[in-house]
């Protein structure tokens, strides 16, 4: 499996075709948002509810040996979008990578000036609640 | 008079720009207008020959500051047709206008079990105000029903009304929808019962002629930036017989005649009700943008801003999967809707990749939102510099945003 760096630098590449095209990208971005696995339906709750996003996010996590799986939707496609692009740097690793990564794609792709910059708080809370999920996980396991 | 809308458009520098890679098409009016050079230039004017702190200087700069504001407030007056200047206060925003109500009139004469009604239109700056008053009072807030077309039930305003009945907060022209409420029956069935009636103002002064004595509301607000003025500016008006009998909103200098340790006496209207520094250099500005206005005059500019609209719903009507969302009969050019299957946040989006900028959302209803059953809706509002040129050109871009999830 790649490296969560190697994946961010993939997204950069990916992001970097598309250019200064706003339109393009954020129809990619959706169409990202479209392949999200579907989002179990006894898990959109209000306890998985991310607050301090504009629109409605729910994130839940499924442990998978000494792997986090994130699952999430949103009631927005472009959100949606978003959500896939951490999923997939983020899921599937251990808590202390999680934890520990660095989220430079998000800058280097100039994500603040496609989504603006109350989508882009959104997207810090996301990441903050991804990484508070892990370092509850990795406290569970050091008991 | 048919209005040369180019020449208009040329007055606006903001409008000519691009954003994203396309020509700018600014259809956010009913959020903030943009504004002519003129009153940018007596902003800028104001810092260079005439900064000065107003009343009571003894000096030249402070005199002509002095009488370029106290100029502003007659312009006011004449724009509403008040009876005297003296019921014109000027106030940091709607928002602040409708507070000093709340808070001064609704502290005072609002006693338990007293009523006050609003209605399902209402922006939460007419909400709010007057749930804090009920709570502290122990009063009760009442809301005016509307119909699914976003029209206010009258029957059912009628039968609210009685004795306990003691203020109506209302909205003239609504936010997110632009409903045109019949403000003057209400203003008159409310009066029958011995309340008093505050018009929130916000998005009607810009669009519709307002005759306060011919409305005979009691107090109006609303704010320069919707009327191509400066941002942080707003207006109260208030009858002289109402406002000389609530106390000051807030306390400090302007608003006193004589203070010692041991009392304060206060100033006359409309200064008792203007402590501290005013936002002079936008007063000074805003009576640039009332000339704008006056210049072209309010019934040719709603005749354009009426057409845009009527355009705009034939070629946004035509889009597959496009559903508006509040049809009164009585409207101003305010066009909210939403695409079947897509966010309005999503919608928003992608106009703005396509240099379009328009508001989506809950406008700030929430309550409204709620009763139509929505999260949001996408709210293009169009104001004299549009151009049905640009109506088709959203239509381009919205015909293409819909397919998406409307094949």
């Amino acid at each position: 499996m790649s490296s969560i760096k190697e994946i961010q630098d993939e997204i950069i590449e990916e992001f970097g075709i598309l250019g200064d095209d706003k339109e393009s990208t954020i129809y990619y971005i959706m169409e990202l948002g479209s392949q999200l696995p579907e989002f179990p339906e006894d898990q959109r709750v209000e306890e998985n509810i991310i607050k301090g996003c504009q629109s409605k996010v729910w994130l839940t996590t499924v442990e998978n040996g000494d792997k986090i799986k994130y699952l999430a939707d949103s009631n927005t496609d472009i959100t949606k979008g978003l959500i896939s692009l951490l999923i997939r740097v983020l899921s599937d690793r251990t808590p202390q990578e999680i934890i520990k990564a660095e989220l430079a794609f998000i800058d280097k792709i100039g994500m603040g000036n496609i989504i603006g910059s109350q989508r882009s708080n959104g997207l810090t809370a996301m990441i903050k609640q991804m990484k508070l999920y892990a370092l509850a996980y990795q406290a569970k396991q050091n008991v | 008079m048919s209005l040369n809308i180019e020449e208009i458009r040329a007055m606006f520098p903001v409008l000519h720009q691009e954003v994203n890679g396309k020509p700018l098409i600014y259809f956010d009016n009913a959020a903030t207008t943009q504004k002519p050079q003129s009153v940018l230039d007596a902003l800028t004017g104001y810092y260079e020959h005439d900064n000065s702190n107003i009343h009571r200087g003894a000096h030249t700069l402070a005199d002509r500051a002095t009488r370029f504001y106290e100029e502003t407030r007659e312009g006011v007056r004449d724009f509403i047709n008040a009876k005297e200047t003296a019921e014109v206060i000027f106030t940091k925003g709607t928002t602040e206008s409708i507070n000093l109500v709340a808070s001064s009139y609704g502290r005072k004469f609002i006693t338990k079990g007293d009523e006050i009604i609003i209605s399902t239109l209402e922006h939460h700056s007419n909400i709010v105000p007057w749930q804090m008053l009920c709570e502290e009072k122990g009063a009760i807030l009442k809301v005016i029903p509307i119909n699914d077309r976003g029209e206010i039930l009258f029957e059912e305003f009628d039968k609210m009304l009685s004795d306990r009945t003691k203020f109506v907060s209302i909205v003239h022209v609504s936010n997110a929808l632009g409903t045109i409420n019949p403000v003057k029956k209400i203003i008159k069935l409310a009066h029958q019962v011995g309340a008093k009636v505050l018009l929130d103002g916000a998005q009607s002064t810009n669009h519709l002629e307002i005759d306060v004595q011919d409305l005979d509301c009691d107090f109006l607000a609303f704010s320069a930036h919707k009327l191509y003025g400066p941002t942080g500016l707003g207006i109260l008006y208030g009858k002289r017989s109402i406002l000389e009998t609530m106390p000051p909103y807030q306390g400090g200098g302007e608003m006193i005649k004589e203070v010692t340790f041991a009392k304060t006496t206060y100033n006359d209207i409309p200064f008792k009700f203007e402590a501290g520094t005013p936002n002079i250099a936008d007063v000074i500005a805003f009576q640039k943008a009332l000339d704008f206005i006056s210049c072209f005059g309010k019934a040719n500019i709603k005749k354009h801003e009426d057409e845009l609209l009527d355009h705009a719903n034939i070629a946004f009507g035509q889009i597959k999967g496009f559903v508006p969302v509040g049809t009164a009969a009585e409207k101003v050019s305010v066009l909210s809707f939403n695409i079947m299957g897509m966010h309005p946040f999503d919608v928003g989006v992608m106009l703005d990749a396509n240099g379009i900028a328009v508001r989506t959302g809950h406008h700030c209803t929430q309550p409204l939102m709620q009763r139509l059953g929505l999260e949001g809706t996408v709210r293009a509002s169009f104001s004299v510099y549009n151009t049905k040129k640009e109506i088709d050109q959203m239509a381009i871009s919205l015909s293409k945003i819909a397919k998406i999830k409307n094949k």
